[in-house]
C-alpha cells in the first residue's frame, strides 16, 4: 500500500497542539508515523523545506498533481476583517489561510481539525470574536463553518474533529495511524465529529478525586485536595475526554493538576457564561450536574451523602495534603 | 536592487514573512512582518480577571507556561497577594521547565536542521551534520524527543499538563507536591541531566557553566573530536561558517529577570549596552506607525490599546514596536545571561555582539546553568507547607507581570474596572526582536540584523535562514 501523504497546516491558533504531540509518550512520534505509512509531506515546525519548496508542495497538493491523503488543520479559519481573511495571510503567497485551507481541503481525501480552534473557533473565537475565526465545519455549536454543513470528504466522512485545547497527542496519533490501517470509518465519529475512542469517555472517569466526589467533600481554593465540581467549576462529569485514564504528561490532567476541567472538548467551551473557575449554583445547588442524572436524584444523593462524610475525607478535601490517612484495619489473621 | 520574499518561513513558531532588498549579493534592507492577528487583548476586554489565567496560556503553545507565569504575576500584583515559598518554587519550575524544553525544540528541530541542507554537502563536517541533524530524519529529532517528553513529564506532576495549565496561580500553585512527588521530580531532572551530559555536551554541566570566556570555549573544543557531542559539532560548524560574524543587531540587551528567589531573582534584570543599567519599566513604550493598527502615539503599555486598521498606508505587520526609551532592544537567553554577567556570554558580546552564534551558545549555557538550580529548588519544596494562598478578585486595580520566557522579556499589564478586565497589554518577546520601523524609521532588532547577510544562491541561501533563527522567533506570542 502506498503511505498515506500528510500535509499539515497551522491557520489561526497557537501550535499548542503539535507541541502536545511532540510530548507524545511514544518518545518518537515522527517514527511512529512513519512507520504506520504516513509520509509528512510537510509540516510547519518539523520540515526542511522552506519558502519556494513550501509553495511547490502545497500547489502540487492543491491542484491534484500530488495525491493529499490526508490535511490536517491546526488553529482555527480566520475570515476576518470583513470575511477577506487578511487576519491571517500565509507568508510568502499573498493569499489568506482561508482560502489556502479551503483550496486543499477540496482535494483532501480527508480532512482533519487537529484542537478545538479547527475543529470549532475555540479559544480564537472567544470574547468578541475580533478576527471572526471558526472552525472547519462548525461556528461554535453551529455546523457550517468554513466547509459548509454538507462538506464530506472521498470516504463520506465530515471533518474529523480531534478537539481539545490543546488536543491529547494519543487522539491524534490514535486517529491518524487507524486511517492509515484503514480502519477509521464514520461510525468512529460522534455526533460533533469527534473521535469516539476517547470522546465516548467522560474526563470523570478515573479523577482521582473520586471519593471526595462521592461524599460531596469539595474544595473551597485552589491546592485543596477535595472535588473540583462544587465549587471551583469543573465539568469532569459532562466532558467526553479520556484524560484521567489517559494521562497527560506522564501522570497529570487537569483535575490531577489541582485546577477544573473546562470542557475544552466542546464546542464553545471559550464562553461559559460565568467565570471558568467558579461553578455557578442556583439556591447552592451546581447548575451543571451530570447530563444524564436526574436533577431530584443527584440532589438527594448529595445531600445523603455529604450527612455520611467521614471524617477524614472532609478534613483532607479542605487541606493541601493528608492531614487525616485511613484507618488501618487487619487484614488477615495469623 | 531585487526584492525577495521569504515566506512560509518554517521551522519557527507561527507564520512570518521577511522582505528583503537585496544588492550585490546581500542584504541592504529588510522588512519584517508578523501575517497573524488573533486579538487575545480584546478578547480579554469586559472577562472576569481570574479568567485571563485560562485565556493567555492559549496566546501560544510553546509559551504556554511563561504566558501564564506573566498574568499570574500581573494578577498578584492587582490582588497585593505573594505566593509562599512553595508557590514560588514551583512556579520557576515550570516556567524553567517550559523555558529549557524550548531551548531544546530550538536546537535539535528548528536551528541545526539547516546545516544538514545539500548547500553545504561539500563542508568537511557535512556528513556527520546530515545524519545527525536531517529535519525529520536526523538522528538527533528522535533523541531530544524522547528526552524532552519524559523532562515534560515534570509537567504531568507540577503543572497537571502541558501545554496550557492553570495550575499557574497568583497565589501559588493548584499543586501541592506530596513526599513521593518529590522524588519523583528529583529522578526526571536527573535522567534529563544526563541526557544534556551525555548527548547535548559530552560533559559535566557545571564544567559548562564554568566556561568563562572565548579562550576557554575555544580550549574546551580543541579537547575534543567534532563528534564527541552536539555542542562540540556546532562549534566545529559555527568556526568553519564563521557564525558570530553573522546577525548582529542592536547589542543593546534587555532582561526583566527570572526566576524569583525571595526578593532577588536567581538571573537579574537590568539592561546592558556595554555597562549594564537598572531597568526603567516606565521608558518601555510601544510604536504603532509601521503596524496594521488605528494611528496613535507611542503609549505605556499600561495606557495602550489595539484597534486593527487592516488598510492603513505605510504598515507592513500586525506587530506593534516596542522601545525601551527609544532604543531598539534585543531579548532572549543571550541578553539574560550578558545582563546577570555570565563571563561566556559577556566575552561573546564583547567580542563580536549579539550574533547567531552568540545566541544559540547562550542557549545551551542556559540548559548547563538552570538544571542544577531546579534540582536545588526540587530538594528545596516542603510538602504539607502552603502551596497557595487566596486572595480577593480586584473591582478596582492594575498591575504589571514581568516574566522572561524563554525567548526574553515578556510583558502583561492589566487594568481592572468595576470588577472586568478593562485594559490588557502583551509584549511578547518576538515582539521586540521582530518589531517593525518606528515613527523616526528605526528597523526593528531583527531588521537591523539582516542588514549586511549574504543572500544568493548556495550556502548563501541559508544566511538569512540562520539569522533569523538564531532568535528562536514566537509569531504566535509576538502579535497574540
Amino acid at each position: 500500500m502506498r503511505p498515506l501523504n500528510v500535509v499539515w497546516v497551522q491557520s489561526g491558533g497557537c501550535g499548542g497542539c503539535t507541541m502536545s504531540l511532540l510530548s507524545s509518550p511514544v518518545r518518537d512520534p515522527l517514527g511512529t508515523l512513519a512507520d504506520a505509512g504516513l509520509n509528512l509531506l510537510w509540516h510547519p515546525s518539523l520540515s526542511e523545506a522552506t519558502g519556494a519548496e513550501v509553495l511547490a508542495i502545497l500547489n502540487a497538493c492543491a491542484s491534484g498533481e500530488t495525491p493529499l491523503d490526508v490535511l490536517c488543520v491546526e488553529g482555527a479559519v480566520l475570515r476576518g476583517p470583513n470575511g477577506t481573511g487578511r487576519f491571517h495571510v500565509l507568508s510568502g503567497t499573498g493569499q489568506p489561510m482561508m482560502q489556502w485551507v479551503r483550496r486543499l481541503a477540496q482535494r483532501a481525501s480527508r480532512v482533519v481539525a487537529v484542537g478545538t480552534c479547527a475543529a470549532y473557533g475555540g479559544m480564537t473565537s472567544a470574547g468578541a470574536n475580533p478576527a471572526d475565526a471558526c472552525g472547519l465545519q462548525y461556528d461554535g455549536d453551529t455546523p457550517g463553518g468554513l466547509l459548509g454543513v454538507s462538506w464530506r470528504d472521498h470516504f463520506g466522512l465530515p471533518v474529523i474533529n480531534v478537539a481539545g485545547c490543546p488536543t491529547h497527542p494519543a487522539w491524534v496519533m490514535d486517529t491518524l495511524v487507524a486511517m492509515a490501517l484503514g480502519t477509521f470509518g464514520v461510525a468512529d465519529l460522534d455526533a460533533l465529529g469527534r473521535p469516539r475512542s476517547y470522546a465516548d469517555q467522560l474526563v470523570h472517569h478515573g479523577c482521582p478525586r473520586n471519593e471526595f466526589y462521592e461524599f460531596k467533600a469539595s474544595a473551597e481554593r485552589p491546592s485543596h485536595l477535595g472535588c473540583l465540581m462544587e465549587n471551583m467549576g469543573c465539568k469532569a462529569t459532562q466532558a467526553h475526554a479520556d484524560c484521567n485514564t489517559r494521562l497527560w504528561n506522564g501522570s497529570g490532567s487537569c483535575l490531577r493538576g489541582g485546577y477544573a476541567c473546562i470542557n475544552c472538548t466542546a464546542p464553545g467551551f471559550e464562553e461559559p457564561g460565568h467565570a471558568f473557575a467558579l461553578t455557578p449554583k442556583i439556591a447552592g445547588i451546581p447548575i451543571g450536574l451530570p447530563t444524564d442524572m436526574p436533577k431530584a436524584w443527584f440532589v438527594a444523593l448529595a445531600a445523603l451523602s455529604k450527612s455520611a462524610t467521614p471524617r477524614r475525607v472532609r478534613e483532607n478535601a479542605t487541606a493541601d495534603h493528608i492531614v487525616v490517612p485511613p484507618p488501618i484495619r487487619p487484614a488477615g489473621r495469623k | 536592487m531585487t526584492r525577495i520574499v521569504v515566506g512560509p518561513f518554517n521551522r519557527v513558531e507561527g507564520d512570518l514573512e521577511v522582505t528583503l532588498e537585496v544588492e550585490e549579493g546581500a542584504v541592504r534592507s529588510a522588512q519584517v512582518n508578523s501575517p497573524l492577528f488573533r486579538g487575545f487583548e480584546q478578547i480579554l476586554d469586559g472577562k472576569a480577571p481570574l479568567d485571563a489565567l485560562v485565556l493567555v496560556p492559549r496566546i501560544c503553545g510553546i509559551c504556554s507556561v511563561a504566558q501564564s507565569a506573566a498574568a499570574a504575576q500581573a494578577l498578584a500584583h492587582a490582588m497585593r497577594v505573594d505566593p509562599p515559598e512553595n508557590g514560588r518554587l514551583a512556579a520557576n519550575l515550570t516556567l524553567a521547565a517550559e523555558n529549557l524544553a524550548d531551548h531544546l525544540t530550538h536546537f535539535y528541530l528548528f536551528f541545526m536542521p539547516d546545516f544538514a541542507r545539500r548547500q553545504y554537502a561539500k563542508r568537511r563536517w557535512f556528513p556527520l551534520v546530515e545524519r545527525r541533524f536531517q529535519a525529520m530524519r536526523g538522528t538527533a529529532s528522535t533523541d531530544a524527543l524522547g528526552a524532552r517528553a519524559y523532562f515534560l513529564e515534570l509537567m504531568g506532576i507540577l503543572a497537571g499538563k502541558w501545554p496550557h495549565t492553570l495550575a499557574v496561580q497568583p497565589g501559588g500553585s493548584s499543586r501541592p507536591v506530596q513526599p513521593a512527588e518529590k522524588v519523583q521530580l528529583f529522578v526526571l531532572l536527573r535522567a534529563f541531566r544526563n541526557f544534556l551530559q551525555r548527548v547535548v555536551f559530552g560533559d559535566e554541566l557545571e564544567r559548562i557553566a564554568a566556561i568563562d570566556g572565548q579562550a576557554a570555549l575555544d580550549a574546551w573544543r580543541e579537547e575534543r573530536p567534532a563528534q564527541a557531542s552536539d555542542f562540540r559539532l556546532f562549534l566545529e560548524i559555527a568556526a568553519d561558517l564563521e557564525l558570530s560574524r553573522l546577525g548582529r543587531a542592536t547589542d543593546v540587551f534587555l532582561s526583566y529577570g527570572a526566576y524569583r528567589q525571595g526578593a532577588t531573582a536567581c538571573f537579574a534584570p537590568g539592561v546592558f549596552d556595554g555597562a549594564l543599567h537598572e531597568l526603567e519599566e516606565p521608558a518601555i513604550s510601544e510604536d504603532v506607525s509601521h503596524a496594521w493598527l488605528a494611528a496613535d502615539v507611542p503609549r505605556h503599555p499600561a495606557e495602550g490599546t489595539t484597534r486593527p486598521a487592516p488598510d492603513k498606508p505605510g504598515a507592513y505587520s500586525w506587530c506593534k514596536a516596542p522601545r525601551l526609551a527609544g532604543r531598539v532592544v534585543e531579548v532572549g537567553a543571550l541578553a539574560r545571561q550578558v545582563v546577570n554577567g555570565h563571563p561566556l556570554a559577556r566575552d561573546l558580546v564583547f567580542r563580536a555582539g549579539g550574533n547567531v552564534f552568540s545566541r544559540v551558545a547562550a542557549r545551551l549555557l542556559e540548559l548547563a546553568l538552570v538544571v542544577p538550580e531546579m534540582e536545588r529548588w526540587v530538594m528545596s519544596l516542603e510538602p504539607g507547607a502552603p502551596f497557595c494562598v487566596s486572595g480577593e478578585e480586584p473591582d478596582e486595580a492594575s498591575g504589571a507581570g514581568m516574566v522572561e520566557a524563554a525567548r526574553g522579556s515578556l510583558g502583561h499589564w492589566l487594568v481592572v474596572r468595576r470588577g472586568r478586565i478593562h485594559g490588557y497589554q502583551i509584549i511578547a518577546p518576538t515582539t521586540w526582536n521582530f518589531s517593525p520601523r518606528d515613527a523616526d524609521g528605526r528597523p526593528g532588532a531583527l531588521e537591523q540584523a539582516l542588514v549586511g547577510t549574504p543572500a544568493g544562491e548556495g550556502e548563501a541561501e541559508l544566511a538569512v535562514q540562520h539569522v533569523v533563527r538564531s532568535f528562536d522567533p514566537c509569531m504566535v506570542c509576538t502579535v497574540h
